[in-house]
């Protein structure tokens, strides 16, 4: 398989260490009491290869460490450890990002808009900042913008509480796309939109892929979204990669008792309208990325655990041509 | 491609929804209508007073402690009488609110110029830039400000600019830790997160992103601290210190007029005591507005 | 049917503000019966929450009922003194809001606010405060709940602070609980969990049921009717099956076919085209005109609402009416 894609995340690592307080590493240095720094193990070892014009889907509950992947791809966050590289060009170096070809769409449009700022300065900035276009040249480019997500001209005037949700998230798109970029990490970017303007937002993604050849990571936990968007779906766990395959193999003949348990677990319409009444949840608490479990971190609650699973985590190995899974015992034999 | 522009309010720039509203508390346009009607009193002092209480040759000794409606030997009448040197109180006390608001501006805008630059810096760097900052700024808050400025004043000498520099030195402190506690919240919000991804220098994102979002709880300190300057600048004036005799403020004029309260020339103190009362009072009002309306946690 | 429980007839709900009224709720009327699950669905600002306020008389200004009439077992609820509401709020009607860590006091222990909660209606002693408390908080499916007992609400993750709140919802077996999207900041496997246990909880306590959300496929799994809202006013009723595979009104259709898993991937999804409109700036008549592809010039008159058995709409060109729709016949 090869390893570098257009978008190469190599065994990226990402730990959140805080530093106890200052009383607390007196008193150990002085009394020997315990102040060990409380560690977050949000992403272990990832490596994910996107080839160009892919979008890969990223999917996973709470402390899976999705987002701060996307963080780290997207050259916001450092890793800790491993490389992150956009057409082959680092996306970090000593904590600063160096490229403009990937950039971010978070979730909540109601935060990632500066309140202040209007519209058209907010697409502008970055461009002009950059050198892509003169002062000039920056009305023309924002009306181009605009226009691209569906917006008015006239919304470069306005600031981001004139909008409604769905406006704002085509304002954060538009301000991604005016950097030129090859790559998007899309956070959950419909998530906080209502079912009718998510399907505006997600048809967007869709025409903005097909016309500009974006490369996209998107991070989702709602699994119906991830199936219509990705050509490859990544499912995650507590820091690492479960699963990887094709999208439609992925939800219809799973791997992972993780990933089969989310899709049984997940509420649905089928085709025709019908509910689905019998969910099947998947006992026991999600658990935490500071104490995570020893051997395989679904183990507590996989229906299907041995003791080999209590000890021993799973390699993420190749289950099929283009599969991978991190399971001792893979559903449907190894 | 479908536009949903439906939903787009007509063009309302933020700070004209605020004026909007800031009108339609009764009690604050009322505290900002006398703020402006003193204010123009003030840059007009040269104009409309009769006397100028800084020309000592214009001073009759003969006409000093007399009470309100006296006409004098100038020929005009003394609305509210004179004090122990024979100035018109009325022209003494615009030209003392003159004096104050200049002094109170002053210092309070430069005051939140270093400190908001200062907190702002501190809170969006972090690590040691900001504990050593901040650790400066606290034990600059442990002082009492009226004792910073007296020691101060009684330093540098007499005379307006000093004073100003006495009174920054005691207030920067506040806007400092008001600007970084904004900073520090505004650091980890998605919109900083957005600029610095794109990638914009930290130092940008400090000024065009960061200190504007900062200015809210800002703003409302502002206030607070002209109201604040002037009284301390008053209180030192009291006191003696700060400026000249010749050129007598607010507070003098009522240290002057104290000797004379029992025995029953009230004018001397009380006018420009009420004075710098209603100033203070407007000033305060006013800022309460602002604060109120700039918190988004308060539904109207 | 059940004996009908709650019935909220002609409801109105405003906001007065400075850029005018917005009517929230505008003449909203339908029933709950015993033991009954009811979805309540719709968008954002389709006054759905202000339905569930306004039935426990919790709309604070600059919101207010205007009119209608609530009746819970004949009693009626709109102008009830604030004392005598206060006595049926936990005893008869409860609440679960969406987010727990604004539902719980972050200073308070579990125990305490449940001992609060109890003591709210009935004399208890301490022991005996305990022991119901612990029977909740397991009934919920609470693992240990005695450790979880002595914990304050951050200690908790946001899917066992949700369970403590419906413990405290259910500790006085109320005849109605109203829940407002309480399971759309939980995680999927979470609201898995919650929505089986709210499912077994309510059918052995012959508790009503309104779930409140703007997710179609959770509320389904739940609700054997549901309730459309759009722009304040009630647009569709009827069995949750048949709403859904047979919807009635062009809003519901869309709402159903924007959905991802109604498209094929990769190809663009149905979309309903503009935006819901403003509250204070609803259209003449049926408010969703502006947006429906079967509009006509009739459509400037306010629908009536039109009833056919158990189902019932406000359109004056409803989609798949041609008889009563039979299960018997889906799938063919």
């Amino acid at each position: 398989m090869s390893s570098t894609g257009f978008i190469d995340l190599d065994r990226i690592t990402r730990r959140f260490t805080s530093i106890p307080p200052f009383t607390q590493r007196l008193l150990k240095r002085l009394g020997g009491f315990a102040a060990s720094p409380t560690v977050v193990y949000a992403v272990e070892g990832v490596s994910l290869s996107l080839a160009h014009g892919e979008t890969l889907g990223l999917v996973g509950e709470s402390g899976c460490g999705k987002s701060t992947l996307g963080r780290v791809a997207a050259g916001i966050l450092p890793a800790t450890a491993g490389n992150a590289t956009v057409a082959g060009e680092a996306v970090m170096v000593d904590g600063r990002k160096t490229t403009t070809r990937i950039q971010m769409v978070f979730q909540d449009p109601y935060a990632s808009l500066n309140p202040r700022m209007r519209i058209g300065e907010t697409i502008a900035e970055g461009p002009v900042s950059h050198g892509m276009i003169t002062k000039a040249q920056s009305a023309s480019d924002v009306n181009r913008w605009l226009n691209a997500v569906g917006l008015d001209a006239s919304a470069a005037q306005r600031f981001p509480h004139q909008f409604s949700g769905g406006q704002r998230q085509r304002v954060a798109i538009a301000r991604a796309l005016a950097m030129r970029p090859d790559a998007l990490v899309c956070d959950e970017p419909v998530a906080s939109l209502d079912v009718s303007i998510q399907a505006q937002i997600i048809n967007l993604f869709l025409s903005l892929r097909r016309e500009l050849n974006l490369t996209m990571l998107f991070i989702s936990h709602d699994l119906s979204v991830v199936r219509h968007v990705s050509d490859r779906v990544a499912i995650m766990y507590l820091g690492r990669i479960v699963e990887l395959g094709p999208t439609e193999r992925i939800f219809t003949a799973p791997r992972h008792p993780y990933t089969r348990a989310l899709l049984d677990s997940a509420p649905r319409l089928a085709a025709d309208g019908a509910p689905m009444q019998d969910i099947q949840p998947i006992r026991g608490e999600l658990p935490s990325p500071i104490h995570p479990p020893p051997g395989c971190a679904f183990h507590q609650r996989c229906a299907y655990a041995q003791e080999r699973c209590r000890t021993e985590l799973p390699a993420l190995r190749a289950t099929g041509k283009s599969d991978q899974a991190a399971c001792h015992f893979p559903l449907g034999g190894p | 491609m479908s536009t949903d522009m439906q939903a787009l309010v007509p063009l309302q720039t933020p700070m004209r929804i605020f004026f909007d509203e800031f009108l339609e508390n009764r009690i604050a346009t009322v505290a900002v209508t006398v703020l402006f009607v003193i204010i123009i009193l003030a840059l007009s002092a040269p104009l409309i007073t009769p006397q100028n209480p800084y020309d000592l040759a214009t001073l009759v000794l003969t006409d000093a402690r007399r009470p309100p409606g006296f006409v004098g030997s100038n020929g005009f009448t003394h609305w509210l009488g004179t004090d122990a040197q024979g100035r018109d109180l009325l022209s003494a006390i615009i030209y003392g609110l003159r004096i104050s608001l200049q002094v109170g501006f002053t210092a309070g805008v430069i005051a939140f110029l270093l400190g908001a630059s200062l907190g702002t810096l501190a809170g969006f760097i972090g690590g040691r830039t900001e504990a050593l900052i901040m650790r400066i700024i606290d034990l600059q808050l442990s002082f009492p400000a009226i004792l910073l400025a007296l020691v101060l004043a009684a330093l540098l000498g007499q005379g307006k600019w000093q004073l100003i520099a006495a009174l920054v030195t005691a207030q920067y402190a506040y806007f400092a830790r008001t600007a970084h506690g904004a900073a520090t919240a505004e650091r980890s919000k998605d919109y900083v997160e957005a600029a610095l991804s794109t990638p914009l220098t930290p130092t940008r994102v400090a000024l065009r992103h960061v200190l504007p979002n900062c200015l809210p709880p800002l703003i409302v300190v502002v206030t607070v601290q002209v109201a604040n300057s002037i009284a301390l600048e008053a209180t030192l004036s009291f006191l003696g210190l700060g400026l000249p005799v010749s050129e007598p403020s607010l507070g003098m004029l009522i240290s002057n007029g104290f000797q004379y309260m029992l025995s029953g020339r009230y004018w001397i103190s009380i006018y420009p005591g009420l004075a710098l009362i209603a100033l203070i009072v407007c000033l305060n009002l006013v800022g309460d507005q602002i604060r109120d309306q700039l918190n988004p946690r308060l539904k109207r | 049917m059940n004996p009908v429980l709650l019935r909220v007839r002609d409801l109105k709900a405003e906001f007065v503000t400075r850029a005018g009224v917005a009517r929230a709720v505008d003449g909203v009327s339908f029933d709950v019966h015993a033991g009954e699950i009811v979805g309540l669905v719709g968008e954002s600002g389709c006054g759905k929450s202000v339905t569930g306020y306004s039935i426990l008389g919790l709309i604070d200004a600059p919101g207010r009922i205007a009119g209608g009439s609530v009746q819970l077992d004949g009693q009626e609820l709109i102008g009830m003194p604030h004392q005598q509401l206060r006595a049926l709020r936990g005893r008869r009607i409860a609440m679960v809001f969406q987010d727990p860590m604004s539902t719980l006091n972050p200073v308070l222990t579990v125990s305490a606010q449940m001992n609060m909660a109890i003591q709210s209606h009935r004399r208890c002693e301490a022991a005996q405060m305990r022991q119901h408390a612990l029977s909740a908080l397991a009934k919920v499916g609470i693992p240990d709940p005695e450790r979880r007992l002595m914990a304050y609400p951050h200690e908790l993750s946001g899917g066992m602070r949700q369970r403590v709140a419906i413990a405290i919802a259910f500790l006085h077996q109320p005849a109605l609980v109203i829940c407002d999207e309480p399971t759309t900041a939980l995680d999927v496997s979470i609201q898995a969990q919650i929505l089986v246990e709210m499912k077994t909880l309510v059918r052995e306590a012959g508790i009503s049921l309104i779930w409140i959300s703007h997710d179609l496929a959770t509320v389904s799994v739940l609700a054997s009717r549901l309730l459309v809202m759009y722009a304040g006013r009630l647009i569709e009723e009827g069995p949750t099956e048949e709403v859904l595979r047979r919807p009635r009104h062009p809003y519901t259709q869309g709402l159903i076919d924007s959905l991802p898993s109604r498209a094929k991937p990769g190809q663009d999804l149905v979309q309903i085209p503009g935006s819901a409109p403003p509250l204070g700036e609803l259209p003449l008549g049926c408010a969703f005109r502006d947006r429906c592809q079967f509009a006509s010039s009739v459509c400037f008159t306010a629908p009536a609402q039109t009833v056919d058995h158990q189902r019932s709409w406000r359109c004056h060109h409803p989609l798949n009416v041609g008889g009563p729709v039979r299960l018997a016949d889906a799938g063919q």
